[in-house]
């Protein structure tokens, strides 16, 4: 409630938000989306399929629980700029580590404040998500303006390399080890081989311009596609990584991005949706038990199957592909969006959302399950006929 | 899954009087379910002994049956009616607790009526809290937690005494005392003493039906939250919304202020509770429908455990409902008949289903209503025993604006922080010191703590846990409200910023005294043009478009308000139920929406209580959730009329105020002066008839006769006048509500001292000092009056008790029962001489005293009253409907040719054969306890106590008063002993009835004094001593306190102090046994009658629909 330095928040259409410096004073840019989530602000920050967002957060308190150790999904929050009405002045956990504008400041992440965040949200979805600036050190909106539309736009944006590991590095199995997992790291959250991993999986985490021979060379039994940030359509050599190992029958699972370079294997198109899906709330139906999950969203991109978009129902029905058969195996209630796809002659699927959750429900968590049932049935397959 | 085809009938179970613990939120859950059954073709019956409920108007059910909600009655309903299924999920307590009843007594079985929404097993599970504790541990281990044992506080379940007191020698004090299957927590509390254990734990084993009480390791100032749940059929289950307690644990739920969403969670724990609540949910098997589950955390190494959990929607679904826009009883009506959460549209957004899980972009405070000034003697530090009577809740977009507002939604003394000065004298070690007992407004203490200099850690500790985060929001109020003190001047940029934090003009005026109060802070704000801003509840956080107007204020951006060219009509509803006001004046609101949007106004609803149907999006065109207050009020209805005009439109063409209580009413001069058009009864004509002199200059040019009376600032004044008078009195302050503060005294030494405890007298505020007219019949009357001076009475109901004891406390009949044709003249013809002397446009209550033949007038008010609701369910007539349309400009004669009203005669010409209604209030004696833990005082008089009300009715009086005693209490004895100790002048009256309850059977005992007198009336009875007189074997305490008497006839002396205060240990020991306690003559000839009737055994139920269907044919 005490006054901070001023702030502009100016979108790429010229509407612009008054507010007030939040983390680092300075100037950002990026293309403009909202969280609907009431928890995990601090997984969102340091979840690297927002490199180069600004996210709105639409629960109004942000940072009431400070900065918990083990809460990062990655090595650094990955946010172009941060947008919250309210923010926390102190931090309140018994696992808390310091304060969270702290850490907003330490890392450069501009941010505002005292925004009319609804408002904003509002804006975005009648819109479409755009570009946006952020500054507390220009409060001319013309010229911010001006910036803003310079800004890179995400249609065409390849970020995989921005946000990937350097150098490969390995997780492993929790108890008894199972299975061998090569995961190609296209911005993955730290909780996707934590999952695998209280199911006996190692993981090996490899860098985004890895090959397939480079992938399977760690002797893994199945690939795993990560999410990550960007427009999909330009991903094409992990796309084609991914054929190959559908030629190669090598069990696959994908998550987010992951699952749109699946899609594109199979010869679907991927789309960006008008304001996306970020939140976790979203209901999604597995077509195959007939129940709803509440899931974690994070995509502005989506696969299109022959009949999905526009909120059209899609229709459940084997589709032919170079592949053979797919089913849209999840959808989202919400909107009807395609939100997981199953190989039916092929060891492979994948789903749009996030069944690591964190932050968010772990209704999906089954989905790890499957994973090791599919690579199970291979191996023990592959086993028999080798004898 | 598609809904099931078997289902074609359902009985739907309501939850009968409001209760501390059990209010209207089952009359909002109850009218959605009827309502979403019935548009699925269901049929539906209803039991439901509340006349005050907008479920029971007849046309939300096919066959409505105002009855008690007893195993006896709903089995009668149940042979009449013969339904599939019994829905009693959204019933609260009493529902879920009578069809166990039935359950166990095979009378489910016997007639083939199928249970849904939870099946008994489930019931047992979430209820037996051994079985719980042990689904809990199940769950833990589904999950994988590391110690599913650990899950639960460790606990023990004991059946006596000496396992209670093995028990605390392994845990140690304090532990907490559960007792199994009551409401609310009702006798359930913390000891920290052995004292406290043989008291807590003695009472919990006989206030649990299955004397059955729950030993557990004090999770004392852990973290609280709900969760609040819905499963369908298909195992679906989401999360509609978590509620955070500020209190920490140790205060019940109910009695905490409470915050949702969850404000001190990380995403990891929130997921762990989460995971948990859905797993329990499973191992409990709760087939469909929502639920609730409590938590504890501790703040210091994050360890869970899950508290307990309802089978059914609650207090907190109620909440959760309007605090998310997803309504979850109409969503479990709906999964329980079949359909699943996917298969249902968001009501809100149209477009996407109910399987979701809400998201807010607001913060919701809930903070309840207390009562404890009608209790005197009652301890009020706040305990796992619920207290509160209502509850306000406030939406805004941050914690400190939802907060502020509820604060000033409660109408105590203090509106919001800083409204009313520091008691004098404190100091923060007062402060600190006070802040470790829970109590009342605890949050003003730790604002008053913070702002003395105490560190948040400070108050963290004194607090018993209060979390940090909170402290630092109102550590943040007071840096702003010492950059506003301290401001040069109130510029534009700070004045935002003190309202996006919430406060109230009325606040910042207190800080700032040259703005020349509220007002002046107004026209300021308004210069600088800082106005709110209405957002709205979407469920969605704004990613889905909104269909409905659910609107809450903020200092923000942009508004949301949709222009709207229509005439529109704001009613303002009457904010947190308390004594005295309560449900009755909600029903009246949501009849004023219905009767105004069929008549083709844009209806806008104001209220800020959580439990009604008023403020179901559902029920008004708009809903505003905000404060009832000047400014809050002002700002919505400038916001609809300006809207509405830039629309083209009129705006707003009227505010009704009549049909809230005093709450709206008290309102209407300002916002008139302010140029809101208040429509109905003009302000002016209200002052006529609430201002004394005023008031008797009316009376006077009609020549009606009301009891001598005088004003008086001191005690020599007031005797003066009583002497002139003739004692007895009635004194009262004169400004009250619900009688508040109002007494009856016999003589000097009572007046004396009633003038000495009077601390607010003064010129300004003196006492009324009037004739007490003793033994008279007190009549209270219900009647509309239109612009052409045109009336219609609307009912007239003979009081049980005499005059003395608070309408709203005493039974009445209606028809009248005694009263003479002649009488029934009179009593017209003075009330039309009031409606006109006033004013009146719309709907006028007025009460009478009868005494020696002779009419009097005791009051006037001339605004919907409690009684409304009854007297419209008891005459077939919906009377606030027709106020509303009166208020906008109908007549009578226009109302009547539409068949609002009838076309001929009114409440006044009741046919002789039209069925009995009685009404009898419902007290909360049970749930106060002394400071030194004894019961406190039933007696009833001038000041209202009771929570709530129940109907009887049947086709004679004796039939009809059994059924209200049932209702409201559980039944009247039909065999057992009668304990009788009245007062002298009572001994007469007493004999009568005294002696058939001996013919009936029944063994009499008496004290001393009434024993001679029976038995000079040939009347045998046992003679027992007082509580004070010495002697061996039991006295008249101990033998009630014992469980030894089924029925107890006391009534009060008029003066002295002994026995006085004998009848005051005989009456709380009968609360504590939880026995019927009569403190009337005339209650306990009715009693007699209501006996009889039980033992004949001839009780009948009849629905509404044809009782009306008779007294309609007759008009």
């Amino acid at each position: 409630m005490v006054k901070r330095r001023p702030a502009i928040l100016v979108l790429e259409d010229g509407r612009t938000f008054p507010g007030e410096a939040y983390g680092s004073v300075g100037e950002t840019f990026g293309e403009a989306v909202f969280n609907t989530g009431m928890t995990g602000y601090q997984e969102t920050l340091t979840d690297p399929s927002y490199h180069r967002q600004v996210v709105v957060q639409t629960a109004p308190h942000i940072g009431n629980t400070g900065v918990n150790g083990e809460d990062d999904e990655s090595g650094r929050i990955w946010v172009a700029g941060y947008v919250v009405r309210d923010p926390a002045r102190i931090g309140s956990n018994w696992r808390a580590t310091g304060g969270l504008e702290d850490r907003l400041a330490t890392e450069g992440v501009v941010g505002i404040s005292g925004v009319d965040t609804r408002a904003l949200t509002r804006h975005l979805r009648e819109r479409g998500a755009m570009r946006v600036g952020i500054s507390s050190i220009d409060n001319d909106p013309q010229s911010l303006l001006a910036r803003v539309r310079q800004a890179p736009q995400m249609v065409g944006a390849d970020l995989s390399a921005e946000v990937s590991t350097a150098e490969p590095y390995v997780v492993e199995a929790l108890g008894e080890h199972r299975f061998t997992v090569a995961a190609l790291d296209l911005g993955i959250k730290r909780n996707v081989p934590r999952r695998l991993a209280t199911r006996g999986v190692t993981t090996h985490v490899l860098p985004a311009s890895s090959s397939i021979d480079q992938m399977l060379a760690t002797g893994a039994d199945a690939i795993f596609l990560s999410p990550g940030p960007g427009d999909p359509a330009t991903a094409d050599a992990p796309v084609e990584l991914a054929r190959e190992a559908l030629r190669r029958e090598v069990p696959l699972f994908g998550i987010c991005f992951g699952s749109q370079i699946l899609g594109r294997a199979l010869g679907f198109g991927t789309y960006k949706l008008g304001y996306g899906h970020r939140g976790i709330n979203q209901p999604v139906l597995d077509r195959v038990t007939g129940k709803v999950e509440v899931t974690s969203h994070n995509h502005g991109f989506a696969v299109q199957v022959p009949g999905s978009g526009d909120g059209a129902v899609v229709p459940d029905q084997v589709i032919d592909t170079d592949f053979g058969g797919v089913r849209v195996s999840h959808v989202c209630l919400n909107d009807n969006v395609v939100e997981g796809l199953r190989a039916v002659d092929l060891p492979a699927f994948t789903v749009q959302y996030h069944p690591e959750a964190a932050a968010g429900p772990h209704d999906a968590d089954y989905l790890f399950d499957r994973f090791a049932e599919l690579i199970e049935g291979r191996t023990h397959s592959k086993g028999r006929s080798n004898a | 899954m598609p809904k099931r085809t078997d289902l074609k009938h359902i009985l739907v179970i309501g939850s009968g009087p409001i209760v501390i613990g059990q209010a209207c939120e089952f009359d909002y859950s109850g009218t959605q379910a009827c309502r979403v059954l019935r548009s699925e073709g269901i049929r539906v019956s209803l039991v439901n002994s509340n006349p005050a409920t907008i479920m029971t108007d007849p046309e939300f059910a096919d066959a409505t049956y105002v009855e008690p909600i007893t195993p006896e009655f709903v089995e009668l309903v149940i042979a009449k009616e013969r339904p599939d299924a019994i829905l009693a999920t959204l019933g609260g307590q009493t529902a879920l607790n009578t069809a166990v009843a039935l359950h166990e007594a095979g009378v489910l079985e016997k007639y083939g009526v199928e249970l849904i929404g939870a099946n008994i097993d489930a019931i047992n599970r979430g209820e037996d809290r051994q079985l719980f504790k042990e689904i809990v541990a199940k769950a833990g281990v589904r999950l994988g937690v590391d110690d599913p044992a650990g899950l639960v506080p460790r606990s023990r379940v004991c059946h006596s005494m000496d396992e209670v007191e093995a028990t605390v020698a392994e845990l140690g004090l304090p532990v907490v005392i559960r007792p199994s299957f009551t409401m609310g927590g009702l006798g359930s509390g913390m000891a920290h003493t052995p004292e406290d254990l043989a008291r807590i734990a003695g009472d919990g084993l006989s206030a649990s039906p299955v004397h059955e009480v729950l030993i557990e390791e004090s999770v004392l100032g852990w973290k609280e939250y709900e969760l609040e749940l819905m499963r369908d059929r298909h195992d679906n289950v989401v999360v509609v919304c978590s509620i955070e307690n500020i209190d920490p644990m140790g205060v019940h739920t109910g009695d905490s202020v409470t915050v949702a969403p969850a404000m001190t969670l990380t995403d990891r724990e929130y997921q762990r509770l989460r995971d948990l609540g859905i797993a329990v949910l499973r191992e409990v098997g709760v087939d469909t429908g929502g639920c609730n589950i409590q938590f504890a955390v501790n703040p210091v190494d994050g360890r869970i455990v899950v508290i307990e959990m309802n089978p059914r929607v609650s207090r907190s679904s109620a909440l959760a409902s309007k605090a998310t826009g997803f309504p979850i009883a109409k969503i479990a009506a709906k999964l329980a008949i079949g359909y699943t959460l996917d298969e249902i549209p968001n009501d809100i957004t149209l477009k996407t289903p109910a399987a979701f899980e809400p998201t807010l972009d607001y913060v919701v405070v809930k903070i309840p209503r207390f009562a404890f000034e009608k209790f005197p003697g009652a301890d009020p530090e706040l305990t796992t025993t619920m207290k509160s009577v209502g509850e306000a809740m406030s939406l805004g977009r941050n914690f400190t604006e939802a907060l502020n507002k509820a604060m000033r939604s409660m109408e105590t003394k203090s509106a919001g922080f800083w409204s009313v000065p520091d008691p004098a004298g404190v100091t923060l070690a007062d402060t600190l010191a006070a802040l470790r007992i829970p109590h009342d407004g605890r949050l003003y203490t730790v604002e008053r703590a913070l702002r003395l200099g105490a560190s948040i850690a400070e108050v963290a500790e004194a607090s018993g846990g209060i979390d940090p985060w909170f402290l630092d929001q109102i550590a943040a109020l007071i840096e702003l409200r010492t950059e506003i003190v301290d401001a040069p001047v109130l510029d534009a940029d700070l004045l935002r910023r003190a309202k996006r934090a919430g406060l109230s003009d009325r606040q910042l005026a207190a800080l700032r005294p040259e703005l020349a109060a509220e007002d002046g802070v107004r026209t300021l704000r308004h210069r600088l043009d800082v106005r709110p801003v209405y957002k709205t509840v979407d469920t969605c956080a704004a990613e889905f478009e909104a269909t409905t107007p659910y609107h809450y204020s903020t200092y923000d951006l942009e508004s949301e308000v949709v222009p709207s060219d229509r005439p529109k009509v704001l009613i303002l509803g009457s904010g947190p139920n308390r004594i005295g006001q309560g449900i009755e004046f909600d029903y009246s609101c949501v009849h004023a929406v219905q009767a105004l949007r069929s008549a083709g106004y844009e209806t806008v609803m104001v209220n800020c209580n959580p439990e009604t149907v008023s403020t179901d999006y559902d029920t008004a065109d708009r809903l505003y959730f905000e404060p009832l207050t000047f400014e809050d009020v002002l700002e919505v209805w400038h916001a609809e009329d300006s809207s509405g005009r830039a629309a083209g439109g009129p705006g707003v063409v009227g505010v009704v105020v009549q049909l809230g209580g005093q709450t709206p009413l008290g309102l209407a001069q300002r916002l008139k002066n302010a140029g809101v058009p208040i429509v109905g009864t003009s302000p002016e004509s209200i002052h006529l008839a609430e201002e004394r002199g005023a008031f008797g200059a009316v009376l006077a040019r009609a020549g009606l006769r009301a009891p001598a009376h005088g004003m008086a600032t001191s005690y020599d004044e007031a005797k003066t006048i009583a002497d002139e008078i003739g004692y007895p009195v009635l004194v009262r302050p004169s400004y009250v509500l619900g009688g508040r503060g109002m007494e009856i005294v016999y003589d000097d030494p009572t007046l004396r001292d009633y003038i000495g405890r009077a601390t607010d007298i003064s010129p300004d505020h003196p006492v009324l000092v009037d004739r007490f007219l003793d033994d008279a019949i007190e009549i209270d009357v219900d009647a509309l009056c239109d612009a052409d001076g045109e009336v219609y009475i609307g009912g007239v109901m003979e009081h049980i008790e005499e005059a003395g004891i608070h309408s709203g406390d005493s039974s009445c009949a209606l028809p009248p029962i005694t009263l003479a044709g002649s009488h029934l003249v009179e009593v017209r013809r003075y009330t039309e001489a009031i409606a006109r002397g006033v004013g009146v446009r719309g709907l006028l209550n007025v009460q009478y005293a009868l005494k020696d033949d002779v009419l009097y007038v005791l009051e006037a008010n001339p605004r919907a009253s409690r009684t409304v609701p009854f007297v419209s369910k008891a005459t077939a007539v919906p009377l606030a409907k027709a106020a509303a349309r009166i208020a906008l400009g109908a007549s009578i004669a226009e109302l009547r040719a539409e068949g609002l009203l009838p076309a001929t005669g009114d409440g006044g010409t009741m046919p002789a054969d039209a069925p009995v209604a009685v009404k009898e209030a419902v007290l909360p004696f049970k749930r106060f306890r002394t400071r030194a833990g004894k019961g406190i005082d039933s007696l009833l008089g001038p000041e209202m106590k009771s929570t709530g009300e129940v109907m009887g009715i049947d086709t004679n009086f004796g039939h009809a008063f059994a059924k209200s005693q049932s209702a409201a209490y559980g039944s009247l004895p039909t065999a057992g002993k009668i304990f009788v100790s009245v007062a002298n002048r009572d001994k007469r009256g007493m004999i009568f009835p005294i002696k058939r309850l001996a013919d009936l059977g029944f063994e009499i005992v008496a004290t001393a004094g009434t024993a001679e007198v029976l038995r000079r009336h040939g009347i045998a009875c046992e003679q027992i001593r007082k509580h004070y007189q010495a002697g061996a074997g039991d006295d008249a305490v101990s033998l009630i306190g014992g469980g030894h008497v089924a029925l107890v006839i006391n009534t009060p002396q008029g003066s002295g102090a002994s026995a006085r205060s004998d009848g005051y240990e005989i009456r709380s020991a009968a609360v504590t046994a939880d026995i019927p306690c009569i403190t009337t003559v005339p209650g306990a000839a009715a009693a007699v009658m209501g006996i009889e009737a039980r033992i004949r055994g001839d009780m009948q139920v009849r629905p509404l629909q044809d009782l009306h269907a008779i007294l309609r044919a007759a008009q």
